[in-house]
């Protein structure tokens, strides 16, 4: 599958296709930042009142109406404190990492297609920062270099639970990135494209790929908690055993970046898994939907997403080590290589 | 568990062994239901109590906050002040300082009337025993529970303090309720 836009850009990160002239580019990327810092507190307030819900009490009621303004006096208050570091803190290494994370947080964000490309004012814009040609790779790069910003953040804080949640983290990007890379290798295969903007059009004229690739949806929404450190995965952070793994020296401005790159995290991998298996901004049934709603459309499935992650950590409880490891190893990965193969037969056959 | 009776023992049924192919469609099985129990519990719904707004009533018998007690007809304070609530008293909270009373200064029903009383909220226990000694009905256990004080001084309540009608009513909750 070809893509339709114009003009292109080769960029040493692959083949950007783009409609816009820069400035309009520059706008979006704006805009498109603001929206995935705003779903920050928007996540971390479902994820309190709902997980509330789930345990028979209310979550933050108290903050604004309902309880909405917890999650902005809980940054404000975060902002305001003193920025400790332990005296065995290493170097700047220590003030990179939660930077790094919510750097890779933010620019994953960027390649998620919200909307296919609408006319404003007469100019046209996709709504979607980027549409490189090679999604899912850059969503699993930038995915990796978030875990630089924990490994490293455990590492320079000299705290020996700092450092045992970095080896967590490590050792559980390893075990997950690799199925949950191959879970999206049947979407890729069926689609022709590693282009998450031709991947929702494909899905425009086909089922959505949560139907014929079950099994890969299933495989990268666990994989994807494992990524993003939520339960029943959370063991990187483990609040009871290792204190909060490699946040645990942090505190005000640090620990605050840590917690919105956790929580962008999330709503990345929500907004990816229903980019991908769960049609984008299509609606079902509707053809002639406006490109307009879009955005809503995305945010909404995102969302839907959120309160799924939500609704596990309120079920599950936390996998012990050993138990993680090999659920990773003996069953994610064979399953999603099973899944890879299955398809590729069925691919070539038709 | 299921009796094997030929051999005189117990079948008992074990799950499949962690790690294996049954194991996991197991976990995937009780992973579902865990689902639904929680879901189910979203449903219910909250059975928080918004304390500050909302009150639990409290029984009549709830041994609050110390009460002093006047004759309703004369108005004379019931406590003659014969210190047996502090004798009583295993936190030892209560202060009695005895005067007597005199025809034209009247304060209480009987010879003498306690001049100072003074129970030390911060070391009252709520046992109740100054109310089992007192042979005048004189103090009662009330029904407030609400003392949090930013002084510890605060605490010390007076007589007037004791006399006084409690400033918030807690709710109380009718006999059998």
């Amino acid at each position: 599958m070809t893509s339709t836009f114009q003009l292109t850009h080769v960029l040493p990160t692959g083949v950007v296709f783009a409609v816009e002239p820069w400035w309009v580019q520059i706008i979006k990327g704006v805009i498109i930042a603001l929206i995935g810092f705003t779903l920050i507190p928007a996540a971390v307030t479902i994820e309190r009142k709902l997980l509330g819900r789930f345990q028979h009490r209310y979550g933050p009621n108290r903050a604004g109406p309902y309880g909405t303004l917890q999650a902005g006096a809980d940054i404000l208050k975060l902002l305001g404190k003193e920025n400790f570091r332990p005296s065995t803190s290493g170097g700047f290494l220590f003030y990179l990492a939660p930077m790094l994370a919510v750097i890779a947080a933010v620019a994953t964000f960027a390649i998620v297609p919200l909307g296919d490309v609408v006319t404003i004012f007469g100019q046209k814009v996709g709504l979607y920062g980027l549409d490189v040609g090679i999604g899912p790779l850059y969503a699993f790069a930038l995915g990796s270099i978030a875990f630089y910003g924990l490994v490293l953040g455990g590492f320079a804080s000299g705290s020996k639970y700092s450092y045992l949640g970095a080896m967590r983290a490590a050792a559980q990007l390893i075990s997950y990135e690799v199925a949950m890379g191959l879970a999206l290798v049947g979407v890729i295969m069926q689609t022709g494209s590693l282009s998450l903007v031709d991947i929702v059009h494909y899905q425009q004229t086909h089922l959505w790929f949560c139907i014929p690739q079950a099994v890969g949806f299933l495989i990268f929404v666990i994989a994807s908690m494992a990524e993003t450190n939520r339960a029943p995965f959370d063991l990187v952070e483990a609040d009871s055993e290792i204190v909060a793994g490699y946040m645990t020296e942090y505190g005000g401005g640090g620990f605050a970046s840590f917690y919105a790159a956790e929580y962008l995290n999330m709503v990345v991998a929500g907004a990816i898994a229903t980019t991908v298996f769960l049609g984008g901004w299509t609606i079902p049934f509707w053809d002639g939907a406006p490109p307009v709603l879009g955005p809503f459309v995305v945010l909404i499935k995102t969302m839907l997403f959120v309160v799924f992650f939500v609704w596990i950590r309120a079920t599950l409880p936390r996998l012990r080590y050993d138990q993680l490891m090999s659920f990773g190893w003996k069953i994610l990965l064979p399953l999603a290589t099973l899944n890879a193969l299955v398809t590729a037969i069925v691919v070539v056959a038709s | 568990m299921t009796p094997v009776p030929e051999h005189d023992s117990y079948f008992i049924e074990r799950g499949p062994e962690p790690g294996g192919a049954g194991s996991v469609g197991r976990a995937f099985g009780e992973t579902l239901r865990g689902l639904k129990t929680t879901f189910g519990r979203l449903v219910e719904g909250p059975t928080t109590v918004q304390y500050p707004e909302e009150k639990i009533p409290v029984y009549p018998r709830f041994r609050g906050r110390h009460r002093l007690h006047r004759f309703e007809d004369t108005g004379l304070e019931k406590c003659v002040g014969c210190s047996l609530c502090a004798a009583a008293c295993p936190a030892d909270c209560i202060r009695v300082v005895a005067a007597e009373n005199t025809p034209d200064h009247r304060v209480s029903g009987g010879e003498r009337f306690a001049a100072v009383y003074e129970i030390n909220m911060s070391r009252c226990i709520f046992c109740g025993y100054c109310e089992i000694a007192c042979p005048f009905d004189a103090i009662t256990m009330g029904n407030d529970f609400e003392l949090a004080d930013y002084n510890r001084s605060d605490l010390i309540f007076t007589k007037e303090m004791l006399l006084a009608e409690p400033l918030e009513r807690t709710p109380l909750r009718a006999e059998g309720e």
